[in-house]
């Protein structure tokens, strides 16, 4: 088994976080896992993507051209990454703020309404956790206990009151793939 | 206990690798891409628990210097940081050299010249392994391609260094130094008692009572003659070190028909491009330097012989590919470069590209 997956939107989405609650849930798992993180300087804004590629082998570049997974926030990194999708691969987009659709045929293109669900939901830090549970619906790489241990470890103690609310977006993350 | 397997990011695997080593002193300043260093230490707070001295220091001139005093006291003394800040900091390293003090230097490469950018880049291989400030010297140096060998690279840095008495320096890059994967840290060691310290360094400048010479720690030798004995010692170590302390990793060199000579993460990524071109059945293998200075002359040449041509592949415009002439040393060899510069890390297709054009060209 090996997966390798980018995560790409702007800085503060929560694109690099979403990258290593899934890291964490491949260590838990007991995978070889590597994360790598690509962004400019800027806390906030600007483009930002990561690189988590999980595999039961010993993993050798943490960089790779194509990609089995591409989960896409932004207009910017659908224009770059679209075309990285290995065929039969999986695209997962919110479809907020795109005005170009994805093209590609010869992939799976999972529109998943993110930005739409957190604010019905009513709590916009919960964006990328939802979208973390569309991939692992998706793509199942990782099993949801693993994801909800991996996130205890990245959670500093002072905000572990906020698991249920990530546990909940992450299930309604799921329930948005078919 | 310590071996629970955890994730953490290459530059935080050096902080806690270096309180575990019992390291008493670190003196840093923040730069891209480097800062989780300098953070881990802080968050870690060594100064509770093995009582190391962790300290922002007001610039990098004042880190290394800081670390100069530190080592002339015989204490296992660190700085890190990154591309511009490691150039500050090469009149330090140059007198750490000259008064034969132990020391560890971290450097986690960023693209350059100038303040350049802050993502990945290996454009100081030059500068680290011919010494990097003034005067004849040498700094054994590491380079890391893993967050695993982030952490185990502190303790070798500091037995090596201690060992001969010469500054050792990490040379990473950004994309070991950012990115995360698993790592089994180091069983703990306790700090070394002042008594200790004074055995294992009587050149040191610890203090003492009535009976024994002063030792005095410095650079400066104003009589030639005794300059130049100086440097005659200097030179005894570096060519100990040659001669003991090469390392690499050699992957499929066996069979290889073509060679790619790469250090750092960037082996790692050539490695990929020559798992793709094995299964198209084209036979290419790997040297991976662990240590760029001394460098692995010997095992290149040895690897040469048997191959077509020898692509070098790196994060700068050419540099390590001068001692891998140096190591083949024969005019008939195709030797070629491919490298991205200014903080771009290539891509495995990217490496396979540059392995057709040597397979096709003359």
């Amino acid at each position: 088994m090996k997966q390798e997956i980018i995560i790409a939107g702007f800085g503060g989405q929560g694109v690099l976080s979403m990258g290593k609650i899934l890291a964490y849930a491949a260590l838990m798992d007991n995978l070889e896992v590597t994360w790598m993180p690509s962004y400019g300087p800027e806390q906030r804004g600007g483009t930002a993507n990561v690189t988590v590629v999980l595999s039961d082998q010993p993993i050798s570049s943490p960089i790779v051209d194509t990609f089995d997974v591409a989960v896409i926030l932004n207009q910017q990194s659908l224009d770059k990454f679209e075309h990285a999708v290995r065929p039969g691969g999986i695209l997962i987009f919110d479809p907020y703020g795109i005005h170009r659709m994805p093209q590609r045929t010869d992939i799976r293109i999972i529109p998943v309404k993110a930005m739409d669900t957190t604010i019905e939901m009513g709590n916009a830090k919960s964006y990328n956790m939802i979208l973390l549970g569309a991939l692992i619906k998706a793509a199942p790489s990782v099993s949801v206990d693993d994801v909800l241990k991996g996130l205890k470890k990245v959670l500093p103690e002072r905000h572990h009151h906020l698991l249920p609310a990530n546990e909940k977006a992450l299930l309604r993350g799921m329930e948005l793939v078919d | 206990m310590s071996k629970e397997v955890r994730l953490m990011k290459g530059n935080e695997a050096i902080a806690h690798a270096a309180i575990l080593y019992g390291v008493d002193g670190y003196f840093g300043y923040p730069i891209t891409p480097q800062s989780e260093v300098l953070e881990t230490l802080e968050a870690e707070m060594p100064w509770n628990t093995t009582g190391m001295v962790v300290l922002q220091a007001e610039s990098e001139v004042a880190s290394i210097n800081m670390v100069y005093g530190g080592a002339a006291t015989g204490k296992a003394v660190m700085t890190s940081s990154s591309s511009p800040g490691i150039s500050l900091m090469q009149e330090g390293i140059s007198y750490l050299a000259a008064s034969e003090l132990p020391a560890l230097i971290v450097n986690v490469m960023r693209g350059g010249p100038g303040l350049g950018t802050i993502h990945p880049s290996q454009s100081d291989y030059f500068q680290a392994t011919r010494g990097g400030g003034h005067g004849d010297y040498h700094l054994i140096v590491l380079a890391p391609a893993s967050v695993q060998e982030m952490a185990d690279f502190v303790a070798l840095g500091f037995d090596l260094a201690f060992k001969y008495r010469t500054p050792s320096m990490i040379l990473a890059d950004g994309v070991v130094g950012q990115m995360m994967e698993k790592v089994v840290l180091p069983e703990p060691r306790p700090r070394r008692t002042e008594q200790q310290i004074a055995e294992q360094c009587p050149w040191a400048a610890t203090g003492h009572s009535a009976g024994r010479k002063p030792n005095v720690v410095t650079s400066l030798e104003l009589d030639s003659a005794l300059m130049e004995k100086n440097n005659e010692r200097f030179q005894e170590t570096y060519r100990l070190i040659e001669r003991n302390e090469v390392r690499y990793e050699a992957y499929h060199t066996d069979d290889a028909e073509y060679l790619i000579v790469a250090f750092g993460s960037i082996a790692r990524i050539c490695l990929k491009a020559i798992e793709d071109a094995r299964e198209k059945g084209v036979k290419v293998g790997l040297i991976r330097p662990i240590t760029l200075w001394p460098f692995p002359y010997d095992a290149i040449r040895e690897a040469s012989k048997h191959v077509k041509g020898i692509l070098v592949v790196e994060l700068n415009a050419g540099q390590m590919i001068e001692d891998v002439r140096l190591a083949v040393a024969d005019p008939n060899m195709k030797i070629r470069h491919f490298g991205r510069m200014g903080g771009i890390v290539p891509n495995p297709s990217e490496i396979t590209t540059a392995l057709n054009l040597i397979m096709t060209n003359e």
